[in-house]
């Protein structure tokens, strides 16, 4: 505790100082995802220009693109926690990479489903083995190996260790499926349609996915600090101040 | 020595023990006592560096086990609840893999001699699934025939599953590992005769 | 040093002998899968030809993914496990000759017994060296990695189905580049690029997935 109070940075480390910190962040976040969403899809849905050649139809990519970057960033930083959580031994660190990984499957999810909305229309099917829905389809797997890992492990603990160490492994192997589908997908399919080089980007357009791009961000923030919470209060309830956290919260209901 | 300072125990979501002290010196003999479930195992466990403290350290010679894991585990014999029998393989096979993994280097006459000794030498070349508990569990304790230089023993309810004589043997064996200034921690229900004083360690005193 | 290596080795395979039936089951696997696909595609030579890299690698992957849980399961149990986490030698080391042994007792027999199937599936001789080269390079990243997921998963309920999950997969870049090695050497543009690939992985996998697995086993038995 005492070397916590010396470095602020690592202060909040401590998982009794983070529960608190955590619930106070959380809807700030929340509220930032909001606004942001709706100043996205206001932006992407009405005042950015129909497109000369897809029509209306490419207007899910102001969806569908930030899901996808969100998707793969989630696992990067849950590699990265779970790096930090075995070098540093720091049990939040394990929490957070749990906390996360729904989320990126969520997005993993969202990205797929509206990448199939999308391809329909533009290929005339919804699913074609492009490089990136493959690829997005393994990082979806990736992401429920490891959380039904975690899950499966009865001792938090060790379920916060093997996942950690299961997602670096799949962190050290992201970039290779990516390379080896894109390799792949070139031999058997010829050239790809990319899904986020539309021909020319407008500026409304740009600003409208940069826009969502930060409300996933917010979005993701928010709900990572609201679950960590109780992940926090369980792996926590053996000490003292989870009680009196306890005690509290009874008393006011 | 062995040094164990402020160690505590998480299983699952509820902890054992905490606070644990224990120094073993040279020429000791503990028993580490309670009821069950206090998390006797779980002790000898985080003794060995199989499992890690919640809280706390265990020292040899002064070094933390963290930093000093290969020389500890070249001092220190674990023998456990299992006895570490494959069934496949016969007894002098299973002990000759045990040493050599330890890094005891001792070839197959040894081995048979220290099977002779626990009374297995008829057994020597069955396959390990036709033994019978107490001769499965005798195997595991022929390496304590082969671990002289090992200076510290932790053993978890050695004598189980033995006969009279047998407890004998190995009481007056333990006895001789202590007189050879070496230690000896264990758990035991038995009474047991040791020539040596026996020290006892109650974690029912810890227990959270 | 080396020699807690060359016991694990030795026991190892000394037990797989003494239970070669296990061998036999997998080899027979391994068969049947690659036997099950001209009866769901249809028996016409030329497709057959072009799917028979994808289906023996596939069948191989598979066999690999069943024989997996042989590689701790039993010294888990049996707590053969925890004595040689206490061993002083490194535990790298002992993981590796584990999974060496599980490399020569199931990949080889599957090496070895793939020509004989890709006659099953009219594939050239030429295209079967290819085969069996991209075999040899690309099976011990699966036994590598696959024995990462066997020690993360060891001794959890339905932990067949969760290993099947976590490294499938991983496996996947392995099946796109064996397979891929044979169809590139028949379209003419050579095997060599997916040949390096797939040795690369390999001492990669070699150099990283042992400490993988000696934290995973460490976290196993706690």
């Amino acid at each position: 505790m005492e070397s916590g109070q010396r470095f602020s940075l690592f202060r909040y480390a401590a998982p009794h100082l983070f529960y608190p910190l955590a619930g106070r962040l959380a809807p700030w976040f929340a509220a930032a995802a909001v606004i942001l969403t709706l100043v996205g899809l206001y932006l992407g849905f009405f005042v950015a220009p129909t497109d000369a050649v897809q029509g209306e139809v490419y207007r899910v990519i102001f969806i569908h693109v930030p899901a996808a970057w969100m998707s793969m960033f989630i696992y990067l930083i849950m590699a990265f926690w779970s790096a930090v959580g075995v070098v540093f031994n720091t049990r939040l660190s394990a929490m957070m990479a749990q906390a996360l990984a729904p989320t990126g499957a969520m997005f993993c999810f969202v990205a797929l489903w509206t990448g199939a909305l999308w391809g329909r229309p533009t290929w005339g099917a919804y699913w074609v083995w492009d490089a990136r829905l493959t690829s997005q389809l393994l990082l979806l797997f990736l992401y429920f190996g490891f959380i039904a890992l975690t899950r499966a492990i009865e001792d938090p603990r060790r379920a916060d260790r093997a996942g950690a160490i299961l997602a670096l492994v799949g962190a050290v192997n992201v970039p290779i499926i990516y390379f080896s589908v894109k390799w792949w997908n070139t031999l058997h399919q010829g050239a790809s349609v990319s899904l986020t080089k539309a021909p020319s980007m407008a500026t409304t357009m740009l600003m409208a996915m940069l826009v969502m791009a930060l409300a996933s961000w917010a979005y993701t923030i928010a709900v990572v600090l609201w679950r960590v919470r109780p992940l926090i209060l369980e792996r926590e309830r053996h000490t003292e101040w989870v009680g009196d956290v306890l005690e509290t919260a009874e008393g006011r209901a | 020595m062995l040094e164990v300072t402020e160690l505590a125990c998480l299983r699952g979501d509820r902890m054992l023990f905490a606070n644990v002290a224990l120094t073993v010196r040279p020429g000791e003999l503990v028993r580490i006592a309670g009821p069950n479930g206090v998390g006797k195992t779980s002790l000898l466990r985080l003794l060995c560096g199989l499992a890690l403290p919640e809280h706390g350290q265990v020292c040899w010679k002064g070094v933390p086990l963290a930093q000093g894991r290969e020389a500890f585990h070249r001092d220190a014999l674990y023998l456990g609840h299992a006895a570490a029998l494959n069934d496949l393989l016969t007894p002098q096979e299973n002990l000759r893999f045990a040493a050599a993994c330890h890094g005891l280097g001792v070839d197959a006459g040894a081995c048979e001699l220290a099977l002779e000794r626990i009374g297995l030498g008829p057994q020597r070349e069955l396959p390990a699934k036709v033994l019978s508990q107490g001769q499965r569990r005798r195997v595991g304790l022929a390496r304590l025939y082969l671990s002289e230089n090992v200076p510290l023993w932790i053993l978890d309810e050695p004598f189980t599953a033995l006969d009279v004589a047998a407890v004998r043997d190995l009481a007056d064996w333990l006895d001789r590992h202590c007189a050879r200034g070496g230690m000896v921690i264990m758990t035991t229900h038995q009474d047991v005769p040791f020539a040596t004083p026996m020290r006892t360690f109650d974690l029912a005193e810890s227990a959270c | 040093m080396l020699s807690v290596f060359l016991e694990v080795l030795r026991r190892d395979l000394l037990l797989a002998w003494r239970n070669r039936a296990d061998v036999l089951v997998t080899l027979a696997f391994f068969t049947i899968v690659a036997c099950l696909f001209p009866f769901g595609v249809g028996a016409e030579p030329n497709l057959l030809r072009t799917i028979a890299p994808g289906v023996l690698w596939v069948a191989a992957l598979l066999a690999t993914l069943l024989s997996l849980h042989r590689v701790f399961s039993q010294d888990h149990a049996d707590g053969v496990l925890e004595q040689l986490l206490l061993s002083p030698e490194p535990t790298v080391l002992w993981v590796l000759a584990k999974v060496l042994a599980h490399w020569l007792t199931t990949a080889v027999p599957l090496i070895v017994a793939a020509p004989a199937l890709a006659l099953l599936f009219d594939m050239t001789q030429s295209a079967t060296e290819v085969l069996i080269l991209s075999l040899l390079l690309g099976t011990p990243i699966l036994s590598l990695l696959g024995g990462v997921g066997a020690a993360l998963t060891l001794g959890l309920r339905g932990g067949g189905m969760l290993l099947a999950l976590l490294v499938l997969p991983l496996f996947v870049p392995i099946l796109i580049f064996g397979a891929g090695a044979v169809d590139a050497y028949l379209a003419g543009t050579g095997a060599t690029a997916h040949l390096m690939l797939l040795g690369g992985g390999s001492l990669g996998a070699l150099a990283l997935a042992p400490w993988a697995c000696a934290a995973a086993l460490r976290i196993a038995v706690e």
